[in-house]
């Protein structure tokens, strides 16, 4: 037993906090929308030049003029803001966006991230993920804890090209939670069903509790 | 001073030459300036350095000009949506520039704005900062990067006036304002164009003091992803 894809996202939106303003990246990250609790104001930015993301658009409202990140066609909010790639990256490199949600290939025990390129293999670009680590407040991965050949993904060091060195804070996984601390990761949490051993042992990473 | 030619042909016209730099708006294929770079095909203008955030889809936006092999080399910080690129990529028949998407956007902000170069802390201990100057502010180390001056700024906005004062519709805003001002001349197309004095001078995107042409006609805004949701 472990958590799925929408479990991971629903402890994910666990995190976020009345007023805050939020990047969430491609992926399950995304499903995080889905699980803002009733009541709590949650702003989602955009990074191609968007504040307050609203649900994907009925049939008859899509509209080519308005997409999120993933250039899936979106709606606005009432309290929406549009604004350049200029502007949207200044807000991210400032400071100013309190959280970033992402997927991961692989997370480093001191908190270096790799998720935009396999070399020789898959080519896509780092899109605005460098930008994001270097300048988001804190940085949530939410990811599962191993590929698809077994492999852990929580590593002692990245062996993949890196987005950001020693940004990341705390590790979603399908296992449980993990925190980026001195000297590795500590275990906050494990995931229904997972016992403390599983997740140790299915972790190369170094872990301090 | 006349911006406004009849066809995205006449807008550039001597404009283009073989090996030169163009600067493109767009994300996806969202806000692309899709007449433009229609024309520039059918130019067949080759050695193209383009700086652009994606590289359109195949046979679509700036995919276009890649499967006629007009482009030597790109500056983009993603091109996932693109086999034709990958394969021209990894066979090295296409040079490629990956820059962080806030990287490019104010290397272009700052190439219009008379600023050489800025440090930010975007790719520090990457493959991103290597070779690039490093140095430490308050304790944080950031890299330099350069601000982007192009031959050419082709981009797309929803509305005009006639002295190029320019309006953009939600999302297609995007790189279209910084790529407008990093140019040695700015072409622009737009949706329509209206009179001096029907767009409130407090609600400008873009002063037309960026744009030197400027072209209407109809867009076909290809959508990447139709995403919805059942009513």
């Amino acid at each position: 037993m472990a958590w799925d894809r929408n479990q991971m996202a629903a402890r994910a939106a666990l995190e976020l906090k009345d007023g805050m303003y939020v990047n969430l990246g491609i992926g399950i990250p995304t499903l995080v929308a889905n699980y803002i609790p009733e009541g709590m104001t949650v702003t989602l930015q955009s990074e191609n030049g968007m504040l307050g993301i609203g649900p994907f658009p009925t049939e008859d409202a899509v509209d080519p003029d308005l997409i999120n990140a993933g250039k899936q066609t979106v709606t606005a909010l009432p309290h929406t803001a549009y604004f350049d790639s200029a502007t949207s990256f200044a807000m991210i490199r400032g400071g100013k966006i309190a959280m970033a949600i992402l997927g991961a290939m692989e997370v480093a025990e001191n908190g270096d991230l790799a998720n935009w390129m396999i070399p020789g293999k898959l080519v896509k670009g780092m899109g605005g993920a460098m930008d994001l680590v270097a300048g988001v407040k804190r940085v949530i991965v939410v990811m599962d804890h191993a590929s698809k050949h077994g492999e852990s993904k929580v590593l002692k060091a990245c062996t993949l090209p890196l987005t950001g060195k020693g940004v990341v804070n705390r590790i979603i996984t399908n296992l449980g939670v993990l925190d980026v601390v001195p000297g590795g990761l500590k275990i906050v949490e494990c995931a229904e069903g997972v016992t403390e051993a599983e997740l140790r042992a299915a972790t190369e990473a170094t872990i301090v509790n | 001073m006349q911006k406004i030619y009849g066809s995205a042909a006449e807008a550039l016209e001597g404009l283009l030459f073989d090996g030169m730099t163009i600067a493109s708006g767009g994300f996806g294929l969202c806000g692309i300036p899709e007449l433009l770079i229609a024309a520039i095909r059918d130019s067949g203008v080759k050695d193209l350095t383009v700086a652009s955030n994606n590289a359109g889809v195949d046979g679509f936006g700036l995919g276009m000009l890649l499967n006629t092999r007009q482009v030597k080399k790109m500056i983009s910080s993603y091109v996932g949506e693109n086999a034709e690129f990958m394969r021209q990529y990894l066979s090295g028949e296409l040079e490629l520039e990956f820059n962080p998407q806030g990287t490019l956007a104010e290397r272009m902000r700052a190439g219009g704005a008379g600023i050489p170069g800025f440090y930010t802390k975007t790719g520090v201990g990457t493959v991103i900062a290597e070779g690039k100057e490093h140095k430490d502010f308050n304790g944080e180390t950031y890299i330099l990067e350069t601000g982007l001056v192009m031959d050419l700024s082709i981009v797309k906005a929803w509305k005009a006036d006639t002295t190029g004062n320019a309006v953009f519709r939600k999302t297609a805003r995007n790189f279209n304002p910084p790529a407008a001002t990093c140019g040695k001349v700015c072409v622009l197309e737009v949706e329509e164009i209206v009179p001096a004095g029907s767009l409130d001078p407090d609600h400008i995107h873009l002063p037309g003091i960026y744009v030197h042409r400027l072209i209407q006609g109809q867009h076909e805004k290809r959508i990447e992803q139709r995403t919805t949701r059942k009513a």
